[in-house]
């Protein structure tokens, strides 16, 4: 028998059986849908989380305060007195000795009320130095990103987001005017052009300050961490190790700082997620199952329903091999066009929630697509195995008499 | 061409031993044309399975062309019956979601072969029923006797040597029931060995020879003048 006349027989009895076929169609492409589903959701969720981490530049170590030990909080130390010291611009400043630093950018975080003519919102600000702005990867619309500043000198200007310009400047031009921040005052000098979130903080709304104009706005030496850029990768793990003996020294000798590589950080987030897609791909991957034994159950029944066929297809010289690939195609037809109408479902879902919610990213990865596929296919293949034994070894003298 | 020896066919009912056939010994010729008759349970429906391979026998032997079929595996048993046997059947067994040309279709189509091959045979075998503007139709669309006229074509369309009919005119009204057993007696004299089994007395009275069984065994076996 050749091929195309196997899927012609094959295909001719599913168009026979509409309602049979609808059913298992729907069954398998709710499978197939709900692993494009679930892995795009995963897949979004990691590129929310790592987008964060991606947007900064390379060869990056965060500086964070205080220490996490695996033997958690409230130990001892805590009792005595002896609670992590604040990391200060004077910390950063120490950094400076390690040569093969390229960037130090200290950052501090903070809310304040911020006013220009008549209009005041509260803004996010950032106080930091103008290497934050290499290490962030922003662009610049117009202005100049904190001229003038470094770790030790502070002049009074700032850079605002967008939408901090439209909301206080209006139509007037934001560059050169003087912005009051807190009970400080500086000229605005630049506008940020970059989108998206930086450290939880929606650029757009930010005001960024010289670091010790907003240590002494905020009457707080402590740094939120200190960013510190290598000049190449091969140096990251001694800049790090340098970085804790210099620190500990200014701090009493005490371990009070987490120092981590930006890039392993990245990468275990991004092994998180892996395992949290996996997970889902999995747990959707069972609804596939399910659409197989339904497969099989359905076949079942079509074996024992198409008894006279099956006797008469033998009668007429079918080999038993014939049957059994006959029924075996028509679960492997099922399986497959099923997988491919959820294909279908599920990615103009993903895309159509996208429209609806475009801050959230839906990314279906492209593995899902192919695994669930294959998946369908072999659940089709493995449980039409057992129908199609079924029929071939249906003996042709009691199939020809059981009767229609 | 047809030999069967000692042949026995038994079956398990319950705790009984049911003698469907028992020791058999009968011959037919190249394109005889013999009817089985006998009453229900008699054992004919068994001895034309057998005949036609669908069932195997108990002991005995069972000889085909000079070929013993006892020692067949299950393949060459259904090439035997793709090639060298048509069946036509009471209930017709038409596959319903079919037309009535690929259902005369579908035995070439086990056998592999060409496109080209299998259009030129059906249309001779459906032309040769008389069936060539019903091609198109399916089973449910077509009368009693123009179904049996497919499945006449069905068996036919591989050229078989032996055709085996159970019951061919059971469902059928007498006039169509003549004209399939006209057709049918017209591929005998064609040269096809033709073996029929009925009730039907008078359709028994045509054929050369006529079978009797009675619980499993032939009590009467002649042959008779022809039409």
């Amino acid at each position: 028998m050749k091929f195309s006349d196997l899927l012609f027989l094959a295909f001719s009895s599913l168009i026979r059986y509409p309602l049979r076929t609808m059913m298992l169609l729907i069954a398998t492409s709710i499978g197939v849908m709900a692993v494009i589903l679930l892995t795009a959701v995963g897949e979004g969720a990691r590129d929310y989380i790592t987008s964060e981490f991606r947007d900064l530049g390379t060869n990056l170590i965060i500086v964070i305060p205080g220490k996490n030990e695996t033997s958690g909080g409230g130990g001892p130390a805590d009792f005595a007195g002896l609670a992590p010291r604040d990391l200060t611009v004077e910390d950063a400043i120490s950094l400076r000795q390690i040569d093969t630093i390229k960037a130090i950018a200290p950052i501090v975080l903070g809310e304040m009320p911020a006013s220009f003519g008549g209009f005041e919102r509260d803004v996010p600000v950032i106080g930091t130095t103008p290497e934050f702005l290499r290490v962030r990867r922003w662009e610049m619309r117009e202005g100049d990103f904190l001229p003038g500043v470094t770790l030790d000198r502070s002049p009074p200007v700032c850079a605002i987001g967008k939408e901090v310009e439209k909301e206080l400047f209006g139509t007037s031009r934001a560059i050169g005017q003087w912005l009051r921040v807190g009970d400080r005052r500086c000229r605005v000098t630049g506008i940020i052009d970059s989108d998206g979130r930086a450290i939880g903080i929606d650029v757009q709304k930010i005001v960024v300050m010289p670091v010790s104009l907003v240590t002494a706005l905020f009457n707080r030496p402590s740094l939120f961490r200190i960013i510190a850029e290598a000049e190449s990768r091969i140096y990251m793990d001694q800049i790090k190790k340098d970085i804790i003996r210099i620190i500990k020294k200014r701090h009493q000798g005490k371990e009070d700082i987490t120092v981590v590589r930006q890039d392993t950080v990245m990468a275990s987030f991004d092994n998180i997620f892996n395992v949290l897609t996996m997970a889902l791909a999995s747990i959707a991957s069972i609804s596939l199952f399910v659409a197989g034994i339904l497969i099989m159950n359905v076949m079942l029944v079509a074996v024992s329903q198409r008894q006279s066929e099956i006797g008469l297809l033998k009668a007429i010289g079918a080999k038993n091999r014939q049957i059994s690939n006959l029924f075996l195609t028509e679960a492997i037809l099922l399986s497959g066009s099923g997988a491919i109408l959820g294909l279908i479902l599920g990615h103009s879902i993903t895309l159509s929630l996208k429209t609806i919610f475009p801050t959230y990213n839906f990314l279906p990865p492209t593995w899902a697509s192919v695994v669930s596929l294959f998946v369908a296919l072999i659940c089709g293949a493995l449980f039409g195995l057992i129908p199609a034994r079924r029929a071939a070894k249906l003996d042709p003298v009691i199939a020809l008499s059981g009767e229609k | 061409m047809i030999q069967l020896k000692n042949l026995s066919r038994e079956f398990q009912v319950g705790n009984q031993v049911v003698h469907a056939l028992d020791a058999i010994d009968l011959a037919i010729s190249e394109g005889e044309y013999v009817s089985i008759m006998g009453v229900s349970g008699c054992g004919k429906t068994t001895l034309l399975n057998i005949l036609g391979l669908l069932d195997t026998p108990s002991s005995g032997d069972y000889i085909l062309s000079g070929i013993n079929t006892s020692e067949m595996n299950d393949d060459e048993m259904a090439n035997i019956r793709s090639t060298k046997i048509g069946f036509i059947f009471q209930s017709f067994h038409l596959i319903p979601r079919l037309t009535a040309a690929e259902n005369v279709e579908i035995p070439m189509i086990l056998a592999g072969h060409s496109q080209k091959m299998r259009a030129e045979k059906v249309a001779q075998a459906l032309a040769r029923v008389n069936l060539t503007d019903r091609s198109d139709h399916r089973p449910e669309q077509l009368s009693g006797g123009e179904r049996q006229r497919v499945a006449i074509a069905r068996s036919i369309v591989m050229e078989p040597e032996v055709l085996l009919a159970d019951e061919p005119t059971g469902n059928l009204d007498s006039t169509s029931g003549s004209e399939i057993v006209e057709l049918i007696e017209e591929l005998n004299q064609g040269g096809l060995t033709l073996i029929l089994v009925t009730h039907d007395k008078e359709i028994g009275k045509r054929s050369n020879r006529v079978i009797r069984l009675l619980d499993g065994k032939i009590i009467f076996n002649q042959t008779q003048q022809g039409i």
